[in-house]
C-alpha cells in the first residue's frame, strides 16, 4: 500500500497531452469508441452500396463514378467494385468496430474503474496501442485510393487469390499489400492492448475485489484479452508470411503447378490450406473476441435493470472460460469443405457442438435472471434484451453449420451470411448500443434522451431482423455468398424479390441510425446532468462522480465488501447493496 | 410490452418462414440428398423447439415481470436447473452431430460400390472443364506446359501419351443416371468450388491438391454447377451445367465424342 500513497498522479495540462496523446485510460477509451463509431458508419455505408448493387446491378448513379472512376465507369458498379466494397465492409466491421469498441473502448474506460484501479497497468503502452490502431485504419482506408483500388478477396483473404498479386485481379496488387500492412499493425496494437488488460486485471484489483467478485464485464474483458493475445499473434505471423509470398518470392501458401492467366508460376511447396488453418486459428477466437464483451455487458445490464442478482454467477464465469478455451479448438468448422481430411471434420464438429453448450447456458441464465424480476425498460435494457433475442436467433443456425453433413450444402451460401451477421454482427452491435446508453452518463456526465433512444431501438430491432432473417432462406434455396449479381443463374433471379426486400430494409435501418447520432451528440452538449448513480447499480464506477475525476477515486483507498449483483437483498431498505458499501 | 410483442411476432414469422415450403431446397436427385433433407428437418425440429421456447420465454418474462414498484425475488440461481439444461443441450447438440456423420461419411468416407464412372474436373478463373478417359478407360498424363485453352487443352494433356489421345474434354459435365461417379477435382490458379444444389454436395477445388468427390444422380435433367468459393471478379459468373442422361444416351455421347477426336 505504501507505494500507492507515494504515487503522485496529476492530470496533464495542455490540449495535446490531455486529448490527443493522452495516457488516461478514460480518454483512450473514448478515442477507441469514436474510432469505432466512425468505422461502423463507413462500414454501413459500404454495405448499403453493396445491397443496392445486388438488387439494381445495372443502375447508373453518377456519384459512384465520382467516387470510383475505375470501379464504376459511367456510374455502373462493376463486379470487382462490389467485391472490394464487400472485403472492406467485412474487414472494417470485424477489426475496427467489433474488436475495438466493446473491448478497447468500453474496456479501457471501465475495467480499471470496476476493479478499483487508477489507470491501466501500462498507460504508455495503452496510448501506443490506440495510435497504432488509428494508423492501421488510415492504411486500410488508403487501399481505396491506390491503383487497382481495394482488395477483393474477402475479409478471409484466402490464398492463392490473396498471394498472387495483380494477376489475380484488380485490387490484389497494392491494395492487398496495404490490407495486409493494416492488419499487421492492428495485430500489433491488439497485442499491446491484450497484455495491458491481462496485467491490469491480475495486478490492480483493490483489496476485497476477488476474482469471483468481479462484474461479469471484467471477466469478459479479461478472457477476451487472453484470446486476443493468442489469436492476433498467429494472425500477425500469417500476415507476414503472406506478405513474403507476395513480395519476396517465398512459397508458404503457393503450391507447385500454378498456371495463372496462362502463365506458369515458379512456386513450389506451399499449401493454400495452411493459410486457412492459420487464419481460422485466429478467426474463430475472433468471433468470441467480438461477442464476449457484449455477453458480459448484457449480463450486467440485465441484472441491473431486472433488479435481481444474475442467475448463476459462477456458471456464467465458467461458461466464459469454457468458451474461451473451446474457442481455440473449433477453427476447423470453417474448413469442412476445404479439402482437409474428412475425419478431422468430424472431430472439429464435435468440439463445435460442445462450444454450443456454454453458449446455451448463458442464454438460459439470462432468461433465469429475468424470471421473477422487476424489469425497468430503459433503452440500455431494451438493447440488452434485444441482444439476447438476436443471440438466440443467430446461435441456433450455428447448430446447422457446425455439422459437416449439413455444411455440405450450406457452406458459403447466404445462410452463413445470415448466421454471422445475427450473432457476431448485430448482436455485438446491440451490446455496444446497450453499453452506450448504460455508460454514457458516467462517460460524459450527462444523460441520453430515453424517448429518442427507445424509438431508435424499436426501429433498429425491426430493421435488423428484416435484413438478416431472409438471408437464411436464400441460403437454403442455395444462393452462394460473395456473388456480385444474380444474373448468371436462373434460380437466383427468382429470389430477386427477397433481395429487394433486404435492400430496402438495409436502407431503412441505415437511415434510422441518424437518430442515434443525433441523440449521442445532442446529449453530450445538452443532456440532463447525470447523478453519480442514475441506474441504482452496484459496481464501483457508480460510487464515484459522473464523469469520474482524473484519478478515478480521488485518492480514496477502497475496499470491496460485496459481490457485484446484490439486488433485491431481503431485509435492506434500499433494494441494492453497492460493492463498496460497508459489510 | 411492445418488445415482448415484437419478439413473439418475429418468432412466429421465422417459424413460418422455415416451416413453410415457399423457400426451400430444390428437389433432391439422389438418396444422399433425401437423407440430407431428412437430417436437415430433424435438426430444424430440435433447434426450432429450442428457438421457439427461448424466444417465447424471453418475451414472457418481459411481459410478466415489468416493474410494478415491488421487489424482485432474491435468488442467485439454481444448480439443479443449471445441470439440467447443460446436459439437455449437450445431449441434443452432440446427438445431432453424430446423426449427421452418416451423411458426411456417404460422401467422403465410404467408397462407392460397383462400377464407378471416373471424371476429372479442373477449374480456372472463371471456367470449369471436365475430362473423360475415353475408349481405353485410361486418362492421359498431364503436363502443365502443354496447357492451351485456345487449342482445347485446358488440362494440359500430354501430346506424347497415347492414353490421352482419346480423352474427351468438355466444359459441361455429363453423367449417366443411376451410376456412382467419382469426380476428381483440381484447380489451376486459385481456389474454386464444385456445388450442385440438387446433389447436396459442395467441395472446394484447391490448386496443388487432388480431391475426390463421390456422388450419384438418379434423375435425368440439367442442373447448375455454381462456383461457391470466391475466386475473383468473375466468381458470380462461374457456371457449368450438369446433365444427367440415360446411360444409353451417355454412352452414345461419349462414343460420338471419341469418333470426333479420331477424325481429327
Ligand atoms: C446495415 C447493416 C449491414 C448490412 C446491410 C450488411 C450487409 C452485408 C452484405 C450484403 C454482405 C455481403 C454478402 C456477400 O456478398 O456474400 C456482408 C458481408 C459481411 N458483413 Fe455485413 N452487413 C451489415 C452489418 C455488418 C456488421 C455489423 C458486421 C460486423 C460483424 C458485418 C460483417 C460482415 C462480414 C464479416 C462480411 C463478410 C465479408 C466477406 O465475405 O469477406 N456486417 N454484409
Ligand atoms: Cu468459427
Ligand atoms: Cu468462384
Amino acid at each position: 500500500m505504501a507505494s500507492h500513497a507515494t504515487h503522485v498522479h496529476t492530470p496533464p495540462s495542455g490540449f495535446i497531452r490531455k486529448y490527443v496523446f493522452s495516457l488516461d485510460h478514460k480518454v483512450i477509451g473514448k478515442q477507441y469508441y469514436f474510432l469505432a463509431l466512425f468505422s461502423v458508419f463507413l462500414g454501413m455505408f459500404l454495405s448499403v452500396l453493396m445491397r443496392f448493387h445486388m438488387t439494381y446491378p445495372d443502375a447508373k448513379v453518377s456519384w459512384f463514378e465520382s467516387l470510383w472512376p475505375v470501379g464504376a465507369p459511367g456510374g455502373v458498379m462493376t463486379p470487382e467494385l462490389y467485391l472490394s466494397l464487400m472485403t472492406m465492409h467485412g474487414t472494417i466491421m470485424v477489426f475496427f468496430v467489433l474488436t475495438t469498441a466493446p473491448q478497447a473502448g468500453f474496456g479501457n474506460f471501465f475495467l480499471p474503474i470496476q476493479i478499483g484501479a487508477e489507470d491501466m497497468a501500462f498507460p504508455v503502452l495503452n496510448m501506443l496501442s490506440f495510435w497504432t490502431t488509428f494508423l492501421a485504419l488510415l492504411v486500410m482506408c488508403a487501399a481505396f485510393f491506390v491503383e487497382g483500388g481495394a482488395p477483393l478477396g474477402g475479409w478471409t483473404a484466402y490464398a492463392p487469390l490473396s498471394a498472387l498479386g495483380e494477376s489475380a485481379g484488380p485490387g490484389q496488387g497494392m491494395g492487398m499489400n496495404l490490407w495486409i500492412l493494416s492488419i499487421a499493425l492492428f495485430c500489433g496494437a491488439s497485442l499491446m492492448g491484450a497484455i495491458n488488460f491481462i496485467a491490469t486485471t491480475i495486478d490492480l484489483r483493490v483489496p476485497g475485489m476477488t476474482l469471483m467478485r468481479m462484474p461479469l464485464t471484467c471477466w469478459a474483458w479479461f478472457v477476451t484479452a487472453i484470446l486476443s493475445l493468442l489469436g492476433f499473434a498467429v494472425l500477425l505471423s500469417a500476415g507476414i508470411l503472406l506478405l513474403m509470398d507476395r513480395t519476396a518470392g517465398s512459397s508458404f501458401f503457393l503450391p507447385a503447378g500454378l498456371v495463372v492467366n496462362d502463365q506458369i508460376l515458379d512456386h513450389r511447396g506451399g499449401s493454400p490450406l495452411l493459410w486457412q488453418h492459420l487464419f481460422w486459428f485466429f478467426g474463430h477466437p475472433e468471433v468470441y473476441i467480438a461477442i464476449l464483451p457484449g455477453m458480459g455487458l448484457a449480463s450486467n445490464v440485465l441484472s441491473v435493470f431486472a433488479r435481481k442478482p444474475i442467475f448463476g454467477y459462477k456458471a456464467m464465469v465458467y461458461a466464459i472460460l469454457a468458451i474461451g478455451f473451446l474457442g481455440f479448438v473449433v477453427w476447423g468448422h470453417h474448413m469442412f469443405i476445404s479439402g482437409m481430411n474428412p475425419y478431422t471434420s468430424i472431430a472439429f464438429s464435435i468440439m463445435t457442438m460442445a462450444i454450443g453448450v456454454p453458449s446455451a447456458i448463458k442464454t438460459f441464465n439470462w432468461v433465469g435472471t429475468l424470471w421473477g424480476a422487476q424489469i425497468r425498460l430503459t433503452t440500455a435494457m431494451l438493447f440488452a434484451l434485444g441482444f439476447v433475442s438476436l443471440f438466440v436467433s443467430g446461435g441456433i443456425s450455428g447448430i446447422f453449420l457446425g455439422q459437416p453433413g449439413l455444411d455440405l450444402y450450406l457452406h458459403d451460401t447466404y445462410f452463413v451470411v445470415g448466421h454471422f451477421h445475427m450473432i457476431m454482427g448485430v448482436a455485438a452491435i446491440f451490446g455496444m448500443f446497450s453499453g452506450t446508453f448504460f455508460w454514457f452518463p458516467k462517460m460524459f456526465g450527462r444523460m441520453m434522451n430515453e424517448t429518442l433512444g427507445k424509438i431508435h431501438f424499436y426501429l433498429t430491432f425491426i430493421g435488423v431482423y428484416a435484413i438478416f432473417t431472409p438471408m437464411h432462406v436464400l441460403g437454403i434455396v442455395g444462393n452462394p455468398r460473395r456473388y456480385a449479381d444474380y444474373k448468371t443463374f436462373e434460380f437466383m433471379g427468382q429470389l430477386l424479390n427477397v433481395h429487394t426486400f433486404m435492400t430496402h430494409a438495409a436502407i431503412f435501418t441505415a437511415v434510422v441510425q441518424v437518430l442515434f447520432v443525433i441523440n449521442l451528440f445532442w446529449s453530450m452538449k445538452k443532456g440532463a446532468k447525470a447523478p453519480d448513480n442514475p441506474w441504482e447499480a452496484t459496481s464501483l464506477e457508480w460510487s464515484i462522480p459522473s464523469p469520474p475525476p482524473f484519478d478515478n477515486f480521488g485518492g480514496k483507498h477502497l475496499t470491496v465488501q460485496h459481490g457485484p449483483y446484490e439486488y433485491a437483498v431481503p431485509g435492506k431498505e434500499k433494494d441494492h447493496v453497492m460493492q463498496v458499501d460497508p459489510a | 410490452m411492445l418488445l415482448a410483442l415484437l419478439i413473439w411476432v418475429f418468432t412466429v414469422v421465422i417459424v413460418w418462414m422455415f416451416a413453410g415450403d415457399y423457400w426451400t431446397f430444390p428437389e433432391a436427385i439422389n438418396e444422399h440428398g433425401r437423407q440430407y433433407d431428412q437430417h436437415f428437418a430433424t435438426t430444424l425440429y430440435i433447434t426450432g423447439a429450442i428457438f421457439f421456447v427461448s424466444q417465447i420465454a424471453l418475451g414472457w418474462t418481459i411481459f410478466k415481470y415489468r416493474d410494478n414498484g415491488g421487489r424482485a425475488t432474491y435468488s442467485h440461481g439454481n444448480n439443479k436447473l443449471e445441470v439440467l439444461w447443460t446436459s439437455a443441450a449437450a445431449v441434443l447438440f452432440i446427438g445431432a452431430v453424430l446423426l449427421s456423420t452418416r451423411i458426411w461419411a456417404g460422401v467422403h468416407l465410404t467408397p462407392p460400390q460397383g462400377e464407378v464412372v471416373e471424371i476429372e474436373a479442373v477449374a480456372k478463373q472463371f471456367l470449369f472443364n471436365f475430362r473423360y478417359a475415353g475408349a481405353d478407360g485410361k486418362f492421359g498424363k498431364l503436363d502443365i506446359k502443354q496447357i492451351n485453352d485456345a487449342a482445347g487443352n485446358p488440362f494440359g494433356i500430354d501430346e506424347k501419351d497415347p492414353a490421352g489421345k482419346d480423352d474427351v474434354v468438355n466444359s459441361n459435365i455429363r453423367v449417366p443416371k443411376g451410376k456412382p461417379v467419382r469426380l476428381i477435382l483440381r484447380s489451376r490458379d486459385v481456389i474454386h468450388n464444385f456445388f450442385v444444389r440438387e446433389l447436396r454436395v459442395k467441395q472446394d477445388m484447391v490448386p496443388g491438391m487432388v480431391i475426390p468427390l463421390h456422388f450419384q444422380a438418379d434423375k435425368v435433367g440439367k442442373y447448375d454447377v455454381a462456383c461457391s468459393e470466391l475466386c475473383g471478379l468473375g466468381h458470380h459468373q462461374m457456371r457449368a451445367e450438369l446433365e444427367v442422361m440415360e446411360p444409353a444416351d451417355f454412352e452414345k455421347w461419349l462414343q460420338e465424342e471419341d469418333a470426333k477426336l479420331k477424325a481429327q
